[in-house]
């Protein structure tokens, strides 16, 4: 059995007083590779946003039923949006460097933690650079702009600059849609590497890349009403070979979506 | 049937060359194109005109008054019977009320802006920016006046040994009517930083100011600075409040307690006055007016090459 890090009970995201998504219950296992597919608009996002609270950012957000994260519920009262923050990371679809150097970049997480010795920022800025398989490449010109690098090498440097905070957790919103096949591979070889000590939740609406990188998957589907509801979770290999659920069968078979 | 041999493919072939009608279309486009380049010419040839006249009128006086007591001379009496040149005391004057209005105006228009594009709720915002902005509509001898009879009264109860025009009153004024300029332009720097970046910050854990002073801010920094310029120059040029409220005396001094005039102040003074045209004494207001345009000129070149900067930041 695994160990359970994030658990949903329930969970409903209303956006204006709609539902986008309604009564999801889902369990991520620790150190462990968790991909949500399913067609555009069907909500898979707006779950993963719910896991570090980014639904706070949008006003008309509202969120009901609870995630549990260690055995505390993120939405309870006294719970500290900046360490949920901190503890669980994100890395977004298009890479998103601060228009600062390579090492302000990874630095910027410690920095705000109030880490100000320049040879444990150093140690930091390397030990993640290493982590997220771009040192090699960059140690050179570490002090040169994020901008300057490729579409690719941008994106490991957001994995950097999310593995600086030291999360448990890493939600990665589709993190290679914006980049080409190679430097796909790359990113998801990383994630292979990383599952070893993060535990990593995938948004991503390509399925092969699901079936290539992930230990377990969640499969969703918005219905008629445009609500997106959890369809079947289980290990990515029974998913993919023998789907409990007709829609998910459907949706793998590439009958729709 | 002899008139409507041709076949159809020819008469196709016809309608592609030009007929009357697509002359005349041609000419039409012409036309509009020609009225276009002239309005956008009327600008660039006035503007080219200005600096033509105050050349051509300045060149005699620097033919009786040496460049370097212009510049260094610290008396300037060209109205009196003892003469001085120099421009130093407007210089200073100038510098005197520029200085206290941005030092009013940088603060409060960039945390304005601050809250405008990171605190406001859209409702807010879409409320309070406007009304910024109005304040810059106001006309610029109705701050001369509120000034004069509002603000310098109001600050002589706190400190007793203001004069009546001072460069103080004028500046702080002044800097209440550039507050929009900087509060405006700043804010179209700091909202035109993308969200993703933003996103990005707020998911390492940083809070909203954090996001604001450490993500945003610098991202729109070049942008910012450029309100600051484009605010400075405005300020250099006003001309009604400071010529109301601030005096009429161009003494050397830093002390905004004083009346004092700056170059503005001292061309409408001139220009107003009963100096006969021609003279020397008149010709000194083109010789302002030079250095006035040349101040203005270096700050707004600068701007633009600032913003031009910061357009290539995100591709």
């Amino acid at each position: 059995m695994e160990e359970i890090v994030l658990e949903t009970k329930d969970l409903t995201v209303h956006y204006d007083g709609r539902p986008a998504i309604e009564g999801v219950n889902l369990k991520i296992p620790r150190r462990r590779i968790t991909a949500i597919i399913g067609p555009s608009g069907c909500g898979k996002s707006t779950l993963l946003r719910c896991f570090n609270r980014m639904n706070d950012l949008i006003p008309s957000a509202r969120v009901s039923g609870q995630v549990f994260f260690e055995g505390v519920d993120l939405y309870g009262p006294d719970v500290d949006v900046v360490e949920v923050r901190r503890r669980i990371g994100m890395v977004f679809q298009k890479p998103n460097p601060f228009p600062k150097s390579i090492y302000e970049n990874v630095a910027f997480g410690p920095r705000i933690q109030g880490i100000r010795d320049r040879r444990k920022l150093d140690e930091i800025v390397e030990r993640c650079l290493r982590a997220a398989a771009l040192w090699d490449e960059v140690k050179d010109k570490l002090h040169q702009n994020a901008l300057t690098l490729s579409g690719g090498q941008q994106q490991r440097l957001c994995i950097a600059r999310a593995l600086a905070t030291e999360p448990e957790v890493l939600l990665m919103d589709e993190p290679a849609s914006a980049l080409d096949p190679i430097a796909t591979m790359k990113i998801e070889d990383l994630m292979r590497e990383l599952a070893r000590q993060y535990t990593i939740v995938i948004v991503t609406h390509n399925m092969q890349q699901a079936a290539r990188v992930s230990d377990y998957t969640a499969f969703m589907l918005a219905g008629e009403d445009r609500v997106g509801r959890l369809i079947e979770f289980g290990p990515t290999q029974q998913i993919f070979t023998r789907p409990r659920d007709r829609r998910t069968e459907d949706y793998i078979t590439g009958r729709f979506g | 049937m002899g008139l409507t041999t041709r076949s159809v493919a020819e008469i196709y072939a016809a309608r592609l060359q030009r007929g009357m009608a697509a002359r005349w279309r041609e000419w039409g486009e012409l036309a509009i194109q020609a009225l276009l380049f002239f309005a956008a010419m009327v600008s660039v040839f006035t503007t080219l005109g200005i600096v033509a006249v105050l050349v051509v009128e300045a060149i005699p006086f620097f033919q009786q008054v040496s460049l370097v007591e212009f510049l260094t001379d610290p008396q300037w009496t060209p109205l009196f019977a003892q003469k001085h040149f120099g421009i130093l005391p407007l210089v200073a004057g100038t510098f005197l009320t520029s200085a206290v209005a941005l030092a009013l105006a940088i603060p409060v228009g960039l945390l304005s802006a601050i809250y405008l594009s990171e605190y406001a709720p859209a409702r807010v915002r879409a409320i309070l920016k406007p009304a910024l902005e109005v304040l810059a509509g106001i006309p610029t001898v109705v701050y001369g006046y509120f000034a004069l009879l509002f603000v310098t009264p109001l600050l002589k109860r706190i400190i007793p040994d203001l004069e009546t025009f001072n460069a103080l009153s004028a500046g702080l004024t002044m800097g209440v009517m550039i507050i929009p300029l900087i509060s405006s332009l700043s804010e179209d720097a700091l909202y035109a930083v993308p969200s993703s970046l933003r996103e990005a910050a707020y998911a390492l854990g940083a809070t909203r100011l954090e996001v604001a002073l450490r993500v945003v801010l610098p991202a729109a920094l070049s942008g910012i600075v450029a309100s600051f310029i484009l605010a400075a120059s405005r300020a250099i040029g006003e001309t009604m409040i400071v010529a109301i409220a601030a005096g009429q005396r161009p003494i050397l001094t830093l002390d905004p307690r004083k009346a004092i005039e700056t170059m503005t102040a001292y061309i409408v003074q001139v220009s107003l006055g009963d100096t006969p045209h021609g003279t020397l004494e008149f010709r000194t207001i083109f010789a302002v007016g030079l250095v006035l345009f040349l101040f203005t000129l270096v700050l707004n070149l600068l701007a633009m090459r600032i913003i031009e900067r910061y357009r290539e930041v995100y591709r």
